[in-house]
């Protein structure tokens, strides 16, 4: 039912109170800003802290051989334990809690990479498809490797935007489908990424299809190292799964499961675990303090809507003896501080969203890319609408029922 | 059009009652011009907030245009007094943050007439009272006199069928009273009933009938001795008021 003649009254009634106007819709406008700028503050932190323990704060599991330090079913100890291919392979199949998996081939001898005259060392990592995601890499042009590669022994590489900057100087932009020396073998230029956990040493690196490099730097089916990531909810079940690995290797290679020198370890999941409390810490403490905000606006609110209905309580008594009815008087009232909380309530959206549409370029530590959850902050809106319309529905309504006597007699 | 029977009328405050009417018997008639008196406690306003439905009473029987008025809801109360009835006050109970004109036009939105529509008749009525020019003023850029004025076209807007006014006069000099009493009579010689209350003599000698209560009883009801030739200034019968409006009040 919209009745434009009381919008009419209504905005009348608004634009001649403006102190009162003004006081609620400053508790909302306030309360929805600050809710904001904290959603957005919070969003920040986390970013922040996710990109200083970028690398560190996944889930992840290295895995790499060495001697054997127990003697184990009749064997001495100091015998090697080397990888293959087939280790990567049956840890593949046979690991449930395995999200991505890549195995590694390093190369003993040479890391010289050419591009016409220019001669650099660089990292040579030869690597499976999946590696792009575990050390969470990101390809800023062409691709990474892919299976395809793989099976077909293909020469490609993709190189770091530095590394391709240091090769190709003026010529980097065209230099996707260049072929680049490695070790004196011509490899065709595929992608480019960058990895962000902001180690320059990650950055002065060129990728390789494992098999490739096995093929080509003779390395036949040896692996020097694997690496994945775990899915777990909790530390125990991480570690589960390590274990799991440890036996299964162990059983293969006939060494003693708990022989740390044969096989060697390393995992972030402890840390991981540690960020994700710490994760769930801000978030907590942003809620409190979203709620302590949501709540002091709501009795901000209120508390007006009380006192403008006191203050209006002649007006109504005069307003029922020319004969409102009680529903036109409680409507009024509502739908102006509907009204005027819809209206503070959008106010205090822009200039949050406006704040951090400002400060979102900031990238300080700890402290990144601010964003706030916009259909969290419209919710919070339309509580406080809704309480505003609450609070003052209980005293209108009290004051269109009083005997229009009453109210004319209150001074 | 009023008819009262064995009105009661008690306040209650906390274990204390007080009984301020008690037992009204009154009748009056369509197109009469009554003033209630007596003195300052003896239920005057009491009475009038009765008859303008604005309170309840206790016991007895009041009907108004035929109509039993006993436990209605506040809706159908308000009903009733935007049909029937407009009010006059003392301290003349303007809406602050409105207008002349749009206080006069007020009692038309709750008839649910539209705003250019109601605002157009309210500037007739302000007319009629002689203050067209101030119809944007707000209410205290207006004299007391011209206040009562605005407040006597609101109340009658709406074509009420009886005008109530609790002494109507009682914060302005008598110069503007007698200009607003000249009003309520030309009011009344259109037809329209009404009922003041005051306790000033001059005033009801301008009404046609007198009803002086006492302790909540009527002690007398008779026919005043019209007041006569009360030119204020000291010339004529006639009174001129600023706008220069011929009240005609001879009687
Ligand atoms: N709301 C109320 N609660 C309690 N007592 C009341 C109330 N209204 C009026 N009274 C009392 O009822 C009695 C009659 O009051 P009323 O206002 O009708 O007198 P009145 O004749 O209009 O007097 P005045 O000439 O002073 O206006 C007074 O004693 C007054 O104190
Ligand atoms: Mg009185």
């Amino acid at each position: 039912m919209f009745d434009l003649d009381k919008w009419q009254e209504i905005l009348t009634t608004i634009k001649k109170n403006k102190l009162r106007t003004f006081l609620t819709g400053f508790s909302v406008a306030w309360g929805i800003f600050m809710l904001i700028i904290l959603l957005g503050s919070g969003k920040g932190l986390e970013n922040g802290f996710e990109n200083e323990f970028r690398g560190a704060a996944k889930n992840s599991l290295w895995i790499w051989t060495g001697r054997t330090s127990i003697a184990h079913n009749g064997m001495n100890p100091g015998r090697p334990v080397r990888f293959t291919n087939d280790d990567y392979e049956n840890l593949k199949n046979n690991i449930d809690q395995r999200e991505y998996i890549s195995g590694r081939f390093n190369i003993r001898w040479g890391n010289q990479v050419t591009y016409k005259n220019e001669v650099h060392s660089f990292g040579i990592r030869n690597v499976h498809p999946e590696y792009e995601f575990i050390e969470a890499l990101t390809i800023t042009d062409g691709r990474y490797i892919n299976q395809l590669d793989l099976d077909n022994f293909r020469k490609v590489t993709v190189i770091s935007t530095l590394v391709r900057d240091m090769l190709f100087r003026d010529d980097a932009d065209k230099a996707l489908g260049e072929y680049i020396l490695v070790n004196g073998i011509p490899f065709k230029v595929v992608g480019f990424f960058e990895d962000e956990s902001q180690n320059n040493n990650n950055m002065r690196l060129i990728y390789v299809p494992i098999s490739t490099a096995q093929m080509v730097f003779s390395g036949g089916n040896r692996l020097h190292e694997i690496s994945m990531t775990i899915h777990a909810n909790t530390l125990e079940e991480a570690q589960r799964a390590e274990e799991n690995i440890r036996n299964r290797l162990a059983a293969v290679h006939n060494f003693n499961p708990d022989d740390r020198r044969a096989l060697g370890t390393w995992n972030s999941f402890e840390n991981y675990m540690q960020m994700q409390s710490l994760f769930k810490g801000i978030r907590l403490f942003i809620w409190i303090i979203g709620i302590g905000t949501i709540i002091a606006g709501i009795v901000g609110v209120s508390n007006i809507m009380v006192i403008v209905v006191k203050e209006r309580t002649r007006e109504i008594g005069v307003r029922k003896a020319l004969g409102a009815t009680p529903f036109s008087v409680v409507s009024l009232i509502l739908f102006e501080s509907v009204l005027i909380t819809t209206f503070a309530g959008y106010i205090g959206l822009v200039f949050g969203v406006g704040l951090l549409e400002i400060i979102s370029g900031i990238d300080a530590p700890f402290f990144s890319n601010p964003s706030a959850d916009f259909r969290l902050a419209v919710s919070a809106t339309l509580l406080l609408i809704f309480a505003g319309a609450l609070a003052g529905f209980v005293p209108a309504q009290r004051a269109a029922r009083i005997k229009p006597i009453e109210a004319l007699r209150d001074e | 059009m009023i008819t009262l029977q064995n009105i009661h009328k008690s306040y209650k405050m906390g274990l204390n009652s007080l009984h301020v009417l008690k037992g009204i018997n009154l009748e009056i008639e369509k197109g009469e011009l009554v003033s209630i008196m007596g003195s300052s406690g003896s239920g005057k306003s009491t009475l009038l907030n009765i008859l303008g439905i604005l309170d309840n009473y206790d016991e007895g029987e009041y009907r108004l245009d035929g109509k039993v008025i006993a436990g209605l809801s506040e809706t159908k109360a308000a009903l009733m007094r935007n049909e029937y009835i407009g009010f006059v006050f003392q301290s003349f109970n303007l809406i602050s943050f409105k207008n002349a004109l749009e206080n006069v036009a007020l009692p038309l939105y709750y008839k649910k007439i539209s705003r250019k529509k109601r605002n157009k008749i309210a500037m007739e009525y302000l007319e009629k009272v002689g203050l067209m020019d101030w119809a944007e003023h707000m209410p205290n850029e207006l004299s007391g006199g011209q206040k009562q004025r605005v407040a006597i076209a609101r109340s009658l807007i709406a074509n009420p069928k009886v005008i109530f006014a609790d002494e109507p006069t009682g914060a302005l000099d008598s110069v503007t009273s007698f200009e607003v009493m000249a009003i309520l009579r030309d009011i009344n010689k259109e037809g329209i009933t009404v009922i003041i209350v005051t306790h000033e003599d001059d005033i009801s000698r301008m009404t046609k009938r007198v009803v002086k209560l006492k302790d909540g009883n009527i002690e007398a009801d008779f026919a005043p001795k019209p007041l006569n030739n009360f030119a204020l200034n000291g010339s004529g019968t006639y009174l001129r008021d600023k706008d220069d409006i011929l009240l005609n009040i001879e009687t």
